[in-house]
């Protein structure tokens, strides 16, 4: 993988697009915290006074649970697809590994899912559920979402640079997957026959896996593990193979 | 001696529509073969620059210049024809291009460094030369955006001349600095040169690419119309610009 070998540049592109995008802000990393407490604060109030849903205890850290990983998924995907148009220059005129370009834009919105999920474990914490030791799966988990949106984005950012229509593809598909990942319902309530199905959406497979954790204190199931590590694995390498075919052109077309 | 550049009958085509290219206008092409109009950005160029030398290249705008630089930068590939280029290439073909204007002029620093392929250890051995060469002293901690141009190209042309290239790449920047700098810029250069460096420079300054370079390229229509020396090729084709100015019409030139 090449994309490793250039750990201090991807570092460096990693804190650059961080403090772009805080410099000149006076609430800076607040804004990270802001976005899911409100959502969080939004549905707890339509599924437990408009639509009540009594099977669910403590709504706001269940729904936080499914917040937390979509937000990532969504913005990170978003501003990886567009992230070479947004470098431009970069990519036409210095030579750089250009993975290095939707990589660094995945993982600096990396920082923004680590301070959201220190904010869902203070939620958790706060609510009364206990440490456990299936937390230890939770890097794994979280890791493995990450690749799966580096695959993502490398290939959505390479197609971006041809087709322009690729980031509204991207943000429709976000739009429905809203509904999609069991965000503010609970797997249990999902028909039997589409159950294997959503375990292979591996935003879905990461948010069952977290409330496992943290609200059941349960390990998470082996057949959501080998889904999740098989299709963020396979993302990555379709990813990094969709790039490498069409690189070389990038600068004709930016 | 051996060839630092090599071009062989290179060609570098664009097509009509490629910036507003859409999905359906792609799907009408691969199903229906509309055949696309080929523009040339170079036509059949070969040239050969050995190590050590330093090309100028001119022509008027449009001329395939800027192509040029980004075949031999590796940054765009050629239809036709081979481009082989020995070494490590470094170069500024566009002020502040990765540079961002909310950050610091050592935050830009030491981003622009690690885009250059300078490593964390080569960047810190070199971090206090790159500085005291920029002249940019109490700014450097200033965001980007209040500098000026010329400090901007200062921190660039700084960072690039650093990270030990065999191959430097200039495109129609340098004249962006004051004299003082520019004189520095040149000596900087010379000593790159005798260390072995090769230089390839674009440029409308011919004063400048006469001090810099032995040898021209004139570009014109993507196809190379004289290749000599400097001055014989920058004379000739400021010549044909007068001609080109008398036969334009009476009252010009």
């Amino acid at each position: 993988m090449r994309v490793f070998r250039y750990g201090f540049l991807l570092r460096n592109l990693v804190v650059r697009d961080f403090k772009i995008r805080y410099r000149n802000m006076s609430l800076g990393v607040f804004w990270s915290l802001l976005n899911p407490l409100v959502m969080m604060g939004v549905l707890t109030f339509i599924f437990t006074k408009i639509f009540p849903n009594p099977s669910i205890k403590n709504f706001g850290v269940f729904v936080l649970c499914g917040l937390v990983p979509f937000n990532f998924f969504s913005l990170a995907w978003v501003s990886g697809t567009t992230s070479l148009l947004n470098n431009a220059a970069l990519v036409k005129r210095v030579r750089l590994p250009r993975e290095a370009v939707p990589v660094s834009v995945v993982l600096a919105n990396g920082i923004h899912f680590l301070i959201q999920i220190g904010l869902l474990l203070a939620f958790v914490l706060g609510a009364g559920y206990g440490v456990n030791p299936h937390w230890l799966w939770l890097p794994l988990i979280f890791g493995l979402e990450v690749v799966f949106v580096c695959g993502l984005s490398l290939a959505s950012s390479a197609m971006d640079v041809f087709f322009r229509d690729v980031r509204y593809i991207v943000e429709s598909t976000n739009t429905v997957l809203f509904w999609l990942v069991p965000i503010f319902y609970s797997f249990a309530i999902i028909p039997e026959q589409y159950k294997t199905v959503y375990q292979f959406n591996p935003v879905a497979a990461v948010v069952m896996a977290c409330r496992l954790i943290l609200l059941e204190n349960r390990q998470p199931p082996f057949s959501i593990l080998w889904k999740l590590t098989l299709v963020s694995t396979v993302a990555l390498l379709i990813g990094l193979a969709v790039f490498r075919r069409s690189k070389r052109r990038f600068a004709d077309y930016l | 001696m051996a060839s630092a550049i090599e071009f062989r009958h290179v060609s570098k085509i664009y097509y009509r529509h490629h910036t507003r290219r859409f999905f359906h206008r792609y799907l009408m092409e691969r199903m229906r073969r509309v055949p696309r109009e080929p523009f040339y950005a170079l036509r059949d160029v070969s040239f050969e620059l050995e190590e050590g030398g330093s090309l100028a290249v001119i022509g008027p705008n449009g001329a395939g210049k800027s192509t040029l630089l980004s075949l031999i930068a590796g940054l765009s590939f050629p239809d036709e024809g081979q481009v082989e280029v020995r070494g490590r290439v470094a170069g500024l073909l566009e002020l502040g291009s990765g540079f961002h204007p909310d950050l610091t002029g050592r935050e830009n620093l030491v981003v622009y460094a690690s885009l250059l392929g300078l490593s964390r250890k080569e960047l810190r051995d070199r971090f206090d030369e790159i500085v005291e060469f920029s002249g940019i002293g109490d700014f450097l901690d200033e965001p980007l955006r209040t500098y000026s141009a010329g400090m901007i190209l200062r921190l660039a042309f700084s960072v690039a001349i650093h990270v030990d290239a065999d191959i430097m790449l200039f495109d129609e920047i340098l004249a962006v600095g004051d004299q003082a700098f520019q004189a520095a810029c040149l000596d900087k250069i010379r000593e790159l040169r005798r260390k072995g460096c090769t230089f390839v420079c674009v440029s409308h300054s011919s004063e400048l690419l006469k001090r810099l370079c032995t040898r021209g390229i004139w570009l014109e229509g993507g196809q190379v119309v004289r290749d000599g020396p400097v001055a014989e090729v920058i004379e000739a084709y400021q010549l044909s610009l007068v001609a080109h100015a008398h036969s334009a019409g009476p009252g010009r030139g």
